[in-house]
């Protein structure tokens, strides 16, 4: 039995409050030096940051031209002009996903931060709050979190209708629900120990406590969590845009070509409209993965289980 | 122990109260009347007016939510606002192939993913364990219309079996006609399903296999597969049964996505349908229906944690 390793234990995910295990129980070690599926990772995550940053100046034509003007088919096979042949509207597939990566990376990313802000203020100010407070904001937060996340965006999408701001909101809010529930338990689990209580007989501030105390101790697990929330953002904004509720055409984002193009796999002659998209996303959610587990493997965490 | 349920279920109680606040608060506060949208840009305002009087538009907030609340519990969910319809009817002709999805990728996806985690869970570390943890890996973090694509590619293109999309009537057919219908969505959803199945019930048997009674057993000499069968997968139950309906609650995006993605009836295509025509009444009560099935599944997961863990069963 020596081949079980020793942390290989079961976490129930909707335990009491947050589960340590899954996090890393420290800061790594001096340096982090990526194993080759943390280079993988890394590598491909880089390559689409890339893309995200400079696609639009190096796509070789914009997002709505058309290649073949003189040409009315849809769905091209690859060709010169067309690396990656034609859409529904005879639109050329690679600029529009190198016009996409911007969108669906720039929207998902600032979602996450602005969860990351919510959840970290809200949950450390209820861990630092009395306990009357902390029930209360923790109760609403469960009401939230008990609803499926697209639930909450489609009911925000029939109300406002979609644009980026109202997603980047919307998906800020909903996931900063998880973020609060992290932030609070590790913001009580700092509160309790030893270093802050002689910091607080010592009569130092709140504030001075959430900064020089509580933050250098929680910024790690929380920065790990960081990119598990990235890929659930992402995740969640492009299912809403496969679903014709996210990104609005005619801009592009990688849900809405997948849906855009849906047709290609019932009377188009070439796949690689659906799958160009599909593929984008599945290399870069399943490669921050790899660099997130990576990264708590190396600091001796537990975070991989919670995927 | 009953007690602890009976908590745990008026606290289930609690949170559908919370999501219909939610459900109907978030779609009311919000701009964009239902009247004018009914009747569209075109219609006067004695008509609006009326209109509005109708529905109870005119009505105190708290009033509208009340009767709504009522309503719902009595099973009338309203009449649509694009169509006119009342929403049972609405539903009626649609539960039947999201029922008929769900209930079967549970039906298959779920045994063969528990035996594959557990399989992986007696053999850690082997070449077996290590290539499945490696395609679940992948797996979890990509999108379900990714998996519907390289299914497609797979049987459609590939293999020439099967349609890229779900189309003809379901009236009489037998089950197994049902299940080739359906096969490609039933197929995806169970990918999307096992990836997580499969890591979450290994980690389950592998934690009861590291606990010192099991130690015991091995060193007592108890044979391997004794161990497995009478020691340890009967402590992983009550584990296992939390992983399953946690999943089988997540499942809900899986099956928006995959209706659309293939095209058929069902009540995740008349949600979205909802959300394009800005159709309230409709959202309410299918958010409410989701929501509901979410909400008693994570209860299940949350009770069978209690009642398999000794420790939160009698607390200190």
């Amino acid at each position: 039995m020596s081949k079980v390793k020793q942390n290989d234990h079961y976490v129930a995910p909707f335990d009491e409050g947050v589960s340590f295990d899954e996090l890393p129980d420290s800061a790594p070690s001096s340096r982090y030096k990526p194993s080759w599926t943390g280079w993988l990772g890394i590598s491909v995550v880089g390559f689409w940051v890339f893309i995200a940053i400079f696609g639009p100046y190096l796509a070789p034509l914009g997002e709505n031209d058309l290649p073949f003007p003189d040409d009315y088919s849809e769905f091209q096979l690859p060709r010169p002009g067309a690396w990656l042949g034609t859409d529904e509207s005879d639109r050329d597939v690679l600029s529009r996903l190198m016009y996409g990566a911007g969108r669906t990376i720039g929207i998902s990313f600032a979602a996450t931060l602005l969860a990351y802000f919510i959840g970290v203020v809200m949950g450390i100010g209820a861990a630092i709050s009395t306990p009357r407070v902390d029930m209360i904001v923790s109760r609403i937060n469960d009401a939230f979190l008990s609803l499926p996340t697209i639930m909450l965006g489609l009911v925000v999408v029939a109300a406002v209708g979609s644009s980026i701001p109202v997603l980047v909101i919307t998906a800020g809010v909903i996931y900063a629900t998880v973020v609060f529930r992290l932030a609070r338990a590790l913001g009580q689990e700092i509160m309790v120990m030893d270093f802050v209580e002689a910091a607080r007989v010592r009569g130092e501030g709140r504030w001075w406590i959430i900064t020089h105390e509580i933050w250098p101790n929680a910024a790690m697990p929380l920065m790990t969590d960081f990119g598990l929330r990235l890929i659930y953002v992402i995740l969640f904004i492009s299912s809403l845009s496969f679903l014709g509720l996210g990104v609005q055409p005619p801009q592009a984002d990688w849900g809405s070509m997948v849906r855009e193009n849906l047709g290609a796999l019932s009377y188009g002659v070439s796949v690689i409209p659906v799958l160009a998209p599909a593929v984008a996303i599945a290399t870069l959610t399943v490669a921050i993965n790899l660099v997130v587990d990576d990264i708590s493997a190396h600091s001796g965490g537990k975070l991989s289980k919670r995927l | 122990m009953t007690i602890l349920i009976l908590k745990r279920l008026g606290i289930g109680l609690v949170t559908v109260l919370a999501v219909s606040l939610i459900i109907f608060f978030g779609t009311k506060i919000l701009p964009g009347d239902a009247a004018q949208i009914r009747l569209g840009q075109s219609a006067t305002a004695e008509n609006v007016a009326a209109f509005r009087t109708r529905l109870g538009l005119d009505q105190p907030y708290i009033v509208q939510y009340l009767v709504w609340l009522k309503n719902f519990m009595m099973g009338d969910l309203g009449t649509s606002l694009a169509s006119d319809v009342p929403i049972t009817n609405l539903i009626a002709d649609r539960y039947k192939n999201t029922v008929f999805v769900s209930v079967l990728t549970a039906a298959i996806g779920v045994p063969i993913s528990l035996a594959l985690g557990i399989m992986a869970a007696m053999y850690p570390g082997t070449l077996y364990d290590r290539a499945l943890t490696l395609v679940s890996v992948s797996l979890v973090a990509a999108p379900e219309f990714f998996t519907a694509t390289l299914l497609v590619i797979l049987f459609v293109f590939v293999l020439g079996v099967g349609n890229a999309i779900v189309v003809g009537s379901t009236e009489g057919k037998g089950l197994f006609e049902l299940i080739a219908h359906f096969a490609l969505p039933i197929t995806t959803l169970c990918f999307v399903i096992a990836s997580q199945l499969i890591r979450m019930s290994r980690a389950a048997v592998l934690n009861v296999m590291s606990s010192p009674y099991i130690e015991m057993a091995i060193l007592k000499g108890v044979p391997r597969k004794r161990i497995i069968f009478r020691h340890a997968l009967l402590n992983a139950i009550g584990p296992i049964v939390n992983v399953v309906a946690l999943n089988l609650a997540y499942l809900v995006t899986g099956v928006i996505v995959v209706e659309v993605y293939f095209g058929y009836n069902g009540l995740a295509t008349l949600i979205v349908q909802g959300v394009q025509t800005r159709d309230f009444i409709l959202i309410q009560g299918l958010g409410m229906i989701f929501c509901m099935t979410y909400v008693v599944l994570m209860l299940i997961a949350d009770i069978a944690a209690y009642a398999s863990n000794a420790r939160l069963r009698h607390p200190k």
